[in-house]
């Protein structure tokens, strides 16, 4: 395609990607730079229903001078970034100097919110991703191998885990986990202990998240690696079944190598969705064990006073996060195009 | 009596209806605010006005949405219906207006401490009162053979002989979910103790104390009564639990228990034993440990002065002595409007009161302080941490916070 021709075509989507894409990013990292003007407090008297009391207020008159002489607040840098909400060097630094052990300094760095939450996201998203991969691969192969008038039915049910949204699917499981609910009392009983609760301990409620995350997203993996298995070469199929492979042999030596790339590309999807888990927390009310950095943005912006700045900063830091994380396969990706070309 | 009652009724209900035809506006008013029952009725008989239109967004996400409506200019919503927490908000970035002139020009039915006026000005109109207090199983602690619990002590007791006699295995609820409601518990419970939560007359906060530590030790040896998934409970979680009948004493919202055992499906032991008390005091104290609350509206800044007045009389109509003339409006809330009697669901709210209970803080950065709790506590609540740890986590985390609004330096 000539470039002239590229370039109409793809106007109107650079445009778009432009506005709704770039532009939002640019905007919260500014936001994030910039925090609210210092408050300027004064003490009045308030009354109401209850009587009336000394309280501190901010002076608007005081502070509404400030706002127009610098509408986009207080420049601050990377001071947010750094803050004990975000990276928590100062408090990082501090804990190096005061711990005796090696212990002590990891326990006081997990007690610090942005720590905890990466503990929390990195693990559900290394356990989850390769599993649900596996997951749905092993489903893939057998519904492949099912008969054809069976396949329809089989296919909507395996896909019915992606369909339910996630709040409502992990409300479900929330409730069925109860200690009184049927998974719940089933666990009891298993266990043999009457008292077990999974919603009070947090390695269960880990549990409970993971499972929750590769079962909703398996069929995902599912439906790609089925797709890629109608496009299996047959006669190489064929030829090693000549040659005696066993099932697993045809499997680990034609049909793996043959959807690697698909693998790749749901990899790198799930790795981007699981890193930003969020509903799963939200439905499972699992922030007393479990956090992440799109509920710390939650609970920033939902709080009666909000904070914005920080909001915007722990958005930059999922951004980053997210680029780290891609990283090696893009640059696989990279590589393997530059071979081809 | 009963034709009395009916002449009553009906004269009052003419009264409404002449009154709600009176109600004439000249502009446009839209009203934000929470969804519970008696913020309906407001909202419904604001509407009733003639002459403008009149619209109502009445949801459980009004606080994320009334600020970003009321800042640009001119503002999507003229009123916002806010409680003694939430109009920090609204007042720290000045987006309400005084509201003196119109009190003076239309303002003739308000009593005066439904004015909330701060810096001797009024900026809110309250028209209900709420407060945590105790609701108790009357059957169950006459079954343990205890009296109904003055302070926190005697709960633990009572909760000891309940769960000894082998009546409930989980006898004390609580809204304890990790977040908001985790940490108003523990701001109830610190004010029972006698605590202050800042440096007086500064933002510094002040918590790791040693009223600080009593209150999360206090908090723990309630949790070893309640449900293990306490964490996880607000109060429509904790509500389910009295209803379903597995829990005997918890400090809960009047606004909810008027219509706590209303539900569908209650025993009728569950109903039947259900009682009302006034809130606890705790370690001696005789401050109660709760926290008083008022709801009401108010006027947004930027809109103009047709609108300000259209709003204010709309209001003014909505929250009208006559609407207690229905018995069901009657029954929603405790009810700062003239004429209110109180109903026998309402007795909690009002001992809160008449016992010298501390209204919730109307300071700049309580919220953030508030934030911090709900986010910080939960580990010492599992055990992980050491309250001292968990007071001076939360000092740290309220503390970025507030150098980020520009309240510390």
């Amino acid at each position: 395609m000539k470039h002239k021709t590229f370039f109409w075509f793809f106007l109107p989507t650079g445009l778009a990607m432009l506005l709704f894409i770039a532009f939002p990013i640019v905007s919260v990292v500014i936001q994030s730079m910039y925090t609210p003007h210092d408050a300027v407090l004064i003490t009045v008297e308030n009354c109401g229903p209850f009587g009336c009391k000394q309280a501190t207020t901010i002076d608007q008159e005081a502070t509404a001078s400030l706002r127009a002489a610098e509408p986009l607040g207080k420049f601050v840098g990377t001071e947010i970034f750094t803050d004990r909400g975000h990276l928590a060097f100062g408090e990082i630094g501090a804990a190096w100097r005061g711990s005796e052990t090696m212990g002590v300094f990891f326990s006081s760095i997990y007690n610090l919110p942005f720590y905890r939450a990466m503990t929390f996201t990195l693990t559900f998203t290394f356990i989850s991703v390769p599993l649900l991969i596996i997951l749905g691969f092993i489903i893939a192969l057998a519904v492949n191998s099912l008969n054809r008038h069976l396949k329809g039915v089989v296919i909507f049910f395996s896909l019915l885990p992606m369909i339910v949204a996630p709040l409502v699917g992990s409300l479900v499981l929330y409730w069925m986990v109860d200690s009184r609910g049927v998974l719940g009392t089933f666990i009891q009983y298993l266990a043999n202990d009457p008292d077990l609760s999974m919603k009070a301990s947090t390695p269960l409620t880990w549990v409970m998240i993971i499972v929750y995350g590769i079962w909703h997203s398996a069929p995902f993996a599912f439906v790609v690696f089925y797709a890629g298995l109608q496009t299996l070469p047959q006669d190489q199929m064929e030829a090693a079944q000549i040659d005696g492979a066993s099932r697993w042999e045809q499997v680990r030596y034609v049909v793996i190598p043959h959807i690697m790339p698909l693998v790749t590309f749901v990899a790198l999807i799930q790795l981007m969705d699981k890193f930003r888990v969020f509903e799963e927390i939200i439905g499972f009310n699992a922030e007393a064990h479990a956090t992440s950095l799109s509920w710390m943005i939650l609970n920033d912006l939902s709080g009666e006073t909000q904070l914005l700045s920080s909001a915007a900063a722990t958005s930059v830091m999922t951004l980053v996060g997210v680029a780290i994380l891609l990283s090696p396969v893009l640059v696989r990706t990279w590589r393997d195009f530059q071979e081809k070309t | 009596m009963y034709f009395k009652r009916i002449a009553v009724a009906g004269a009052l209900s003419l009264l409404a209806s002449t009154s709600a035809y009176a109600c004439e506006i000249g502009a446009r008013v839209s009203i934000v605010g929470n969804e519970f029952p008696a913020i309906q009725t407001v909202g419904a008989a604001a509407q009733e006005c003639k002459g403008g239109e009149v619209s109502t967004n009445l949801t459980a996400d009004h606080q994320k949405i009334n600020l970003a409506g009321m800042s640009g200019n001119p503002a999507e919503y003229t009123s916002a219906i806010v409680a003694n927490s939430s109009i920090v908000a609204l007042m720290n970035e000045d987006v309400i207006r005084p509201l003196d002139d119109l009190v003076a020009k239309h303002g003739a039915g308000l009593k005066k401490n439904q004015l909330i006026t701060i810096n001797g000005k009024v900026m809110a109109v309250a028209f209900m009162a709420n407060a945590q207090h105790l609701v108790y199983r009357a059957d169950v602690l006459e079954k343990a053979g205890v009296e109904a619990p003055k302070t926190y002590e005697d709960m633990l007791e009572a909760a000891k002989k309940i769960r000894e006699m082998g009546i409930m295995e989980n006898p004390v609820g609580g809204a304890y979910k990790a977040g908001w409601n985790l940490a108003q518990e523990f701001n109830n419970m610190y004010i029972g103790h006698g605590g202050e939560f800042f440096k007086p007359g500064s933002a510094e906060v002040s918590i790791n104390n040693a009223q600080g530590v009593a209150t999360l030790n206090m908090m723990k040896s309630l949790s070893e009564y309640m449900n293990p998934d306490f964490l996880t409970h607000d109060s429509n979680a904790t509500n389910a639990e009295y209803r379903a009948g597995n829990v005997a004493l918890m400090n809960m919202w009047g606004s909810r228990a008027a219509t706590l055992s209303d539900a569908e499906g209650v025993s009728d032991e569950v109903k039947n034993g259900m009682a009302i008390a006034g809130p606890m005091t705790v370690a001696g104290g005789s401050t109660p440990a709760t926290t008083l609350w008022w709801d009401g509206w108010t006027v947004a800044k930027n809109i103009s002065d047709a609108e300000a007045e259209a709003t204010f009389i709309a209001l003014t109509n909505a929250i009208r002595p006559e609407i207690l003339a229905d018995e069901e409006v009657a029954k929603q809330a405790v009810w700062l409007i003239d004429g209110y009697e109180p109903t026998p669901a309402a007795v909690g709210v009002f001992d809160a009161a008449s016992a010298g209970s501390t209204p919730y803080p109307m300071v700049p950065y309580q919220g953030l302080l508030h934030t911090a709790l709900g986010a910080e506590l939960s580990d010492f609540m599992l055990g992980k941490e050491s309250a001292e740890q968990a007071l001076a986590d939360t000092e740290a985390a309220y503390t970025a916070a507030a150098k980020e609004k520009g309240f510390l330096n």
